[in-house]
């Protein structure tokens, strides 16, 4: 997306449509599961849109915990060894 | 003997060349070594060793096997990329050093016996403090001499468990290892200073973010891939390992999202990344050694694609942390693009060289029924597309405009980059290339519909995580700061040891020097000066004190103290205290 030309986020529409395309392709994901043929080891693999799932709720859960807790407990200012 | 003369001796003894030649000539041989010591490795018959007989023991400091090779192989290539990208680099000592650290690394993974095994192992650490060293600044020193004393500590665990386990064995052989004895469970340990596991990891994230530009790429690409290495060939199948790993892959995620300094926060994906190796390793079957080896392979491409994309934005900007950048993408396009599929493929995006790697391991563990450690993976994988995928070329390349408006990186670099880029693409597309080198034979399809919708799905929604919590502004904010992490231990730990140190046993020697040399021997003294003239003034008082008055006793009492200390005191007090001592005498003789 960035070898295009210069200065190219500097207009808002093509942010709109990076995330217009992040949007579309965050649904045709989840259309063509029913199409694929699973090999799966898990039962929880089958679940519709288990993946999809799985990675939202990881990485949102990953963030608020390095957010509101890991970062409250190991924060110091730039200079705390000197 | 003469006709086979092993990679890693090319590369030690031809970097000490470098510092001779002159300068129109030395860097067509800097690429010239890699090259030979490729074409020499490849020309060798299959199954070559090296045996020499030192003292006894019949060493082996070169045999290579399939798992040797896979290795040997990425750090030709990876040493001839590192090599291009530091040719603007005026400084012979990262040359130098990179050349010897390339090639320890390469003695290591062809070493056919404990004692060569170790000889390279430690000339690792050494060549890679230089690399450290050579950034020339207060905290790369201070990070590196740190660096040291870890891997001194790792170096003497492993040379303690290396002599017991020879005793044992009574074979100084190269081979598999596993937990039984005290000595196994060093040598386990030693290796694991030097693959970053949890605790053990602080030196990694500490120091490679302090070495120089050209160093860092080199450091992401050798050390830890060496400890793989070694405990793929030691400790196969040994189930400590996998929970090792699992740990390794899901707890550095969490300091990288919070991480201001771009290359710490490669360095913490580093370690996440090595953790899907120690899965490998830890189940131990043909397919998870295959993963780990294939995934080495995969890792140090893309990882010092990324390190080298972050030390061109150094090496333009002078910045490193997040809160400083932003927009590069207007002034370094051609960097930011490759940034962009470093950060791919250690997302493992299909059709680049993580996707076919990473999924042998989680196929591995699923494999195994390895319910927990399985869903650990995937959550790292998901982790590590959100702060090394999205993180990484995001704060540095889009983002806010810092305002900076330099040069494109040297075309040395992005040469560099480029062909790092190229293989990062090319095994992802083409991963027979790969699979074909790998140690056991591959029946592992990484293109299925399931695995590609998978991991899209995962990818995809970990990126909508990213985007709406970044618009939400829950996305924690960069700060200036700096995390602890379990270095504090001895970096604080350590002061706080030399003061209690420096409290006990200087006090010890201070009460000391109170007691006897001050207290003790100046009593002394003054009872040798000062008793003679006591005990005579103690024996005339009472006689002073019937014959004269007050005045007058003074008087005497002060010449009695000034003729004993300058030693010219009357004879007639001498001839009382010579009939005293006599009539002394003759009372304790009745």
């Amino acid at each position: 997306m960035a070898d295009e030309k210069k200065h190219i986020f500097d207009n808002p529409k093509n942010i709109q449509r990076v995330l217009y395309g992040l949007f579309g392709s965050l649904v045709l994901l989840l259309a063509l599961e029913p199409f694929v043929h699973k090999h799966t080891y898990f039962s929880w693999e089958e679940w519709p849109g288990f993946y999809a799932i799985y990675g939202f709720v990881a990485c949102v859960l990953l963030v608020l915990a390095a957010k509101y807790i890991l970062r409250p407990l190991v924060k110091r200012d730039e200079d705390y060894y000197d | 003997m003469t006709d086979l003369l092993p990679p890693a001796f090319i590369y030690i003894f031809g970097a000490l060349l470098v510092p001779l030649l002159p300068a129109r000539i030395k860097s067509a041989y800097l690429l010239l070594l890699p090259v030979l010591s490729f074409i020499y490795l490849v020309s060798m018959p299959p199954e070559s060793s090296w045996q020499v007989t030192f003292l006894g023991f019949d060493l082996v400091p070169f045999k290579v096997d399939r798992l040797s090779l896979v290795f040997a192989y990425i750090y030709h290539l990876i040493s001839l990329i590192g090599i291009i990208y530091c040719l603007n680099i005026k400084s012979d000592l990262e040359k130098v050093s990179g050349l010897v650290y390339a090639g320890s690394a390469l003695g290591v993974v062809c070493a056919g016996d404990l004692f060569s095994f170790f000889v390279f192992w430690e000339m690792l650490t050494v060549s890679a403090l230089a690399l450290i060293w050579a950034s020339r600044t207060k905290a790369s020193q201070a990070a590196g001499f740190r660096y040291l004393m870890v891997h001194v500590f790792g170096g003497l665990l492993l040379l303690a468990g290396i002599t017991m386990y020879i005793h044992e064995q009574q074979s100084i052989a190269l081979g598999y290892i596993g937990l039984s004895s005290p000595a196994t469970y060093l040598i386990f340990f030693g290796m694991g200073v030097n693959a970053a596991w949890p605790f053990l990891h602080a030196w990694l994230t500490d120091s490679y973010p302090e070495a120089t530009v050209g160093g860092a790429v080199l450091l992401s690409a050798f050390t830890t891939k060496t400890a793989v290495y070694a405990l793929a060939r030691t400790y196969p199948g040994t189930e400590m390992l996998i929970w090792i790993g699992a740990a390794m892959t899901a707890f550095p995620i969490f300091f990288a999202v919070i991480e201001n300094d771009l290359r710490r926060v490669l360095s913490y994906s580093l370690i996440n990344q090595v953790g899907f190796m120690m899965v490998g390793i830890g189940i131990g079957t043909e397919l998870s050694i295959n993963g780990t080896a294939a995934h080495a392979f995969a890792h140090i491409l893309y990882k010092s694609l990324l390190f080298m994309s972050m030390g061109a934005v150094i090496f333009r900007t002078g910045k490193i942390n997040a809160t400083d950048l932003g927009g590069l993408y207007k002034s370094m396009p051609w960097t930011a693009l490759f940034c962009i599929i470093g950060a791919a493929s250690i997302s493992a995006f299909p059709l680049t060289s993580g996707f076919v790697s990473k999924s042998m391991v989680l196929d591995a563990a699923a494999h195994g029924h390895m319910a927990i450690v399985w869903l650990a993976l995937l959550f790292a994988s998901a982790g590590v597309f959100h702060h090394s995928g999205i993180k990484i070329p995001f704060f540095a390349f889009f983002s806010h405009d810092a305002g900076f408006r330099v040069k494109e990186a040297p075309a040395n670099m992005l040469t560099a980059m480029g062909i790092a880029a190229f293989f990062c693409i090319f095994l992802g597309v083409y991963p027979q290339f790969l699979y074909a080198i790998l140690p056991y034979p591959v029946d592992f399809v990484p293109y299925t519909f399931s695995h590609v919708s998978g991991q899209m799905q995962l990818l995809m929604f970990s990126a909508l995580a990213f985007t709406l919590l970044l618009r939400a502004g829950i996305y924690p904010a960069e700060i200036r700061a700096i995390n602890l992490d379990s270095d504090w231990i001895y970096r604080k730990g350590g002061p706080l040891f030399y003061g209690l140190v420096d409290r006990v046993f200087n006090g010890l020697n201070k009460a000391a020097d109170q007691i006897f040399i001050k207290g003790f021997t100046g009593s002394l003294a003054r009872v040798a000066q000062n008793g003679p003239a006591h005990l005579a003034n103690l024996v005339m008082t009472p006689i002073w004190l019937v014959t004269l008055d007050h005045e007058q006793r003074q008087k005497e009492k002060a010449l009695l103290y000034r003729n004993f200390s300058t030693g010219t005191m009357g004879l007639a007090i001498m001839a009382v205290f010579v009939s005293l001592f006599i009539g002394l005498v003759f009372v304790l003789s009745i």
